[in-house]
């Protein structure tokens, strides 16, 4: 009895599904178009509701362009060829991985620049507290530095 | 070492300055893909007399192209200005973006027909070639059929004034200085 009640809790949670993405279906050729398909959906990103790919997006726009890269990918664009298109139409902007140029060179070197300005802020501190225990006295301090040992020893 | 006490603050300043710049940025402004490249071609129906209309259609004078549907709230707030400026002799072209043909009609005979002629995209291809994500969009294109100005949103006399006048030097005399335009 016990088991049946185990087995029927277990087998609930094999009817969830996940209900993230969009529901849709597309007919494809091959199961190699179908995996470049869902690659290029999650890497072009909604004009509309940004900060969403065209496979996550419920907004008309991603809709459109999600039929757009069906029918390229089944009439045999490259991907080079369909991220052209894409650009062409909405700017680097649609690309989550946009080509390096002018204005991104930023977006893709400033992790290297901040991961070595912070290597080097590191090594500049490390090598400050090293050598800050024997900081230089004045003659003044060292004056009476001595001063105050003599008098202790006195 | 008395300057590198202050790298800090300094860093702190920059990134203070950078974040701040953000905070004026529209970030649903998208930079217009399109702008400087001719109109694309399209073989579409004009929504009243039905013929078959191409580029050509639209072409030899400066003008406004809308991109418009029934569905789109901001269309019916921006729809009274635009009467205005196709009074005022500013040629503009509509652009029926995923539209029911009937209910656009409607439309028009309710509210006014300020447009040129109206390109039915149903489907709406055309509106993916140009690159539009919403409507309404106003799209500037000379007379050459280049494409000069994009704008996002609802077009009005401020808008029109900023970013639009230039193109359009005889309206701005016909509109009679109902604002004042020499301030810029």
């Amino acid at each position: 009895m016990k088991v049946w009640s185990y087995l029927l809790f277990i087998g609930l949670f094999l009817w969830s599904v996940d209900g993230r993405a969009v529901i849709e279906t597309y007919e494809f050729a091959s199961a190699e178009l179908e995996a470049r398909y869902h690659r290029l959906s999650q890497e072009l990103r909604c004009p509309k509701c940004q900060n969403q790919n065209i496979a996550d997006s419920n907004a008309p726009i991603a809709r459109d362009l999600r039929v757009v890269l069906h029918e390229q990918l089944e009439s045999g664009a490259s991907d080079d060829e369909i991220l052209a298109f894409m650009v062409a139409r909405y700017g680097e902007f649609v690309r989550y991985r946009p080509d390096v140029d002018r204005n991104t060179i930023w977006l893709w070197t400033a992790p290297v620049l901040l991961l070595g300005l912070g290597v080097v802020a590191l090594g500049w501190h490390l090598r400050a507290r090293r050598s800050g225990g024997q900081s230089p006295l004045t003659p003044a301090e060292q004056a009476r530095v001595e001063a105050l040992l003599k008098g202790s020893r006195n | 070492m008395r300057v590198s006490r202050f790298l800090p603050l300094l860093a702190f300043s920059m990134l203070a300055a950078l974040l701040y710049k953000g905070l004026s940025i529209d970030p649903t402004e998208l930079p217009a893909a399109r702008l400087g490249q001719p109109f694309p071609e399209f073989i579409k129906i004009d929504l009243k007399s039905g013929r078959e209309i191409t580029t050509d259609a639209m072409m030899r004078r400066p003008a406004l192209v809308n991109v418009w549907a029934t569905w789109c709230y901001s269309c019916r707030l921006e729809h009274p200005y635009l009467l205005r400026l196709a009074q005022q002799g500013v040629p503009i072209y509509g652009l029926n973006y995923k539209d029911d043909p009937d209910k656009a009609l409607g439309w028009l005979e309710q509210l006014g027909d300020p447009y040129q002629l109206n390109i039915v995209d149903i489907e709406g291809s055309l509106g993916l070639d140009l690159g539009v994500y919403g409507a309404p969009e106003t799209y500037v294109i000379g007379a050459d059929g280049r494409i000069l100005h994009r704008h996002v949103g609802v077009l009005d006399e401020t808008v029109f004034s900023r970013d639009f006048s230039r193109w359009f030097p005889n309206k701005a005399s016909v509109s009679g200085g109902a604002i004042d335009e020499g301030s810029g």
